[in-house]
């Protein structure tokens, strides 16, 4: 497999601090390997801006490997870039042509302020979690296996639902600010098996009420989300979460 | 706080509001529709469509209130979620793009919504809130304001901007209660349509009628 290099030009958001008004600031970046990925290559800027004695650029990464849910910027316009159920850490720059500017923003949300450059705090997200509360388990001696029997089909689709890293995408890409592909995902993978049903009422409402609380909008259906997620979560999981809330709401009774 | 107000001052369950009212309208307009088609086979067909409707005597009123409620609830409640929604953006990005889920519908809910609301006034003051006699009937007024140049292009575009709307507010209200399922989503996604195009189409038909035949019209 040869190698090869492109020269290309970035865009990329610059901001102090949470309150201190950004700007893009451009960079043109020479014989970048299109083996390498998009952070590494963001790396590379960041080296050579170290170099320079120039502030490098501030950015949310861990794991690099596509399961950790930690990065994320909107390239171009799409969050975690053009490829589809691919995070940002997973983009490569063979994606790429010699030539090309890319602008790299920020992901953005009126619940996601920005605290330096591209990174913003999702804690929000943390926050929804800890509303939906807890599940109910057996402390006491193990029980034997197969004592709960669930479908295949169901725990493949608990399963798929439970695939959500928490990345924030869709809620960066909704017009509308919201993070409800998020939501359908963590209400569904618990609601999906009989261990999440004893609090699926409570566990509805509360995360609904936080996700509002958090400043997030409403979804419109517009379905940008399921187009972005690194996952691959669906809108049947908004579907799932559309009908946990209006049956909890109606029917809890305490 | 009561559950009820808790519920419907949530997102969702604003937009379960939305959804009903939506749901209501589509079927005010559906049959809409289908009386005014009555106009197909001619003047005193649809003369006679509209004073039947216009002897249910009490439940006018009552159908009309209803319906002015629905209708103002789908209103307001649209305009809250379009300021709550622009604020909740956070910022707009300096590439607008599309990863592929929206529409021309979904995109312009609250700016079609707002220019259907004015279509709708011009359309009740055109129609509704005049004198209608034995001399002059409402195929009258129908012909007469339909055949004026500015109104023809304000029916068109009303018209077409309603078809837009209701081209992602079928699917959508489906969305909103919940109903998803692989084996009819695909049917349901079509049949919203169809219904939507096909109401879109009619009333479209019967504008361009009106001009065209003026008054050769039985
Ligand atoms: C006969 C007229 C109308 C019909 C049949 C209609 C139908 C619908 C339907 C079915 C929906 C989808 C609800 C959902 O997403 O669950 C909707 C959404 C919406 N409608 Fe209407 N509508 C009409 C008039 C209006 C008017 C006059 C406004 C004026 C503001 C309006 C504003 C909106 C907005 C903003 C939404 C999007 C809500 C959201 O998804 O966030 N609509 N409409
Ligand atoms: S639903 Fe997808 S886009 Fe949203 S937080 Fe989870 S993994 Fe990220
Ligand atoms: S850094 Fe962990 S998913 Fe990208």
């Amino acid at each position: 497999m040869s190698s090869k290099t492109i020269n290309i030009n970035v865009k990329i958001w610059r901001q102090n601090g949470p309150l201190a008004t950004g700007a893009f600031e451009e960079h043109a970046l020479k014989d970048i390997s299109t083996d390498s990925s998009f952070l590494e290559m963001i790396d590379v800027l960041n080296e050579w801006l170290t170099i320079k004695g120039l502030e490098p650029i501030a950015f949310d990464h861990d794991c690099r490997e596509g399961i950790c849910g930690m990065c994320g910027a909107v390239v171009n316009g799409t969050a975690h870039g053009p490829d589809k159920e691919t995070t940002l850490c997973q983009l490569h720059m063979r994606r790429f042509k010699n030539g090309d500017t890319i602008v790299i923003e920020p992901f953005r949300s009126q619940g996601f302020p920005i605290v330096k450059d591209l990174i913003v705090d999702r804690s929000a997200l943390d926050r929804i979690i800890a509303a939906g509360g807890y599940v109910s388990v057996n402390t006491g001696s193990p029980q034997d296996g197969n004592t709960i029997l669930i479908p295949q089909h169901v725990a493949e689709q608990a399963m798929d639902a439970a695939a959500c890293i928490g990345c924030g995408a869709c809620a960066a890409a909704c017009p509308n600010g919201t993070p409800m592909l998020f939501l359908g995902a963590k209400v569904s993978q618990l609601a999906l098996l009989p261990q999440g049903k004893l609090e699926a009422k409570k566990r509805a409402i509360n995360m609904v009420l936080q996700m509002d609380k958090e400043g997030f909008g409403n979804c419109g259906n517009e379905r940008e989300c399921e187009n972005v997620c690194p996952k691959g979560i669906t809108i049947r999981n908004i579907a799932r979460l559309n009908r946990e809330f209006l049956k909890a709401s109606f029917t809890i009774d305490h | 706080m009561s559950w009820f107000i808790q519920t419907f001052r949530s997102s969702l369950g604003k937009k379960y509001i939305m959804a009903f009212t939506g749901f209501m309208l589509a079927g005010f307009l559906l049959v809409h529709t289908i009386g005014n088609s009555t106009i197909f086979w001619g003047r005193s067909a649809f003369n006679a469509y509209a004073h039947h409707l216009h002897s249910l005597g009490i439940f006018v009123p009552i159908f009309e209130i209803g319906l002015y409620t629905i209708f103002f609830l789908h209103v307001i409640t649209g305009i809250i979620l379009f300021l709550e929604n622009r604020k909740a953006r956070g910022g707009k990005y300096a590439v607008e793009t599309s990863a592929g889920g929206r529409t021309l519908g979904s995109k312009t809910m609250p700016y079609t919504g707002v220019a259907i609301f004015i279509f709708i006034l011009i359309h009740l003051a055109n129609f509704h809130f005049v004198e209608k006699t034995e001399v002059k009937t409402i195929s009258d007024f129908v012909t007469q304001v339909l055949n004026n140049p500015f109104f023809t292009l304000i029916y068109t575009a009303g018209i077409s901007l309603l078809f837009i709307h209701i081209s992602h507010g079928f699917w959508s209200l489906l969305q909103t209660f919940g109903i998803s399922h692989p084996k009819y989503d695909s049917p349901l996604r079509v049949v919203a349509w169809a219904l939507a195009g096909i109401m879109g189409a009619v009333f479209l038909l019967i504008t361009f009628l009106m001009v065209i035949s003026r008054n050769q019209l039985l």
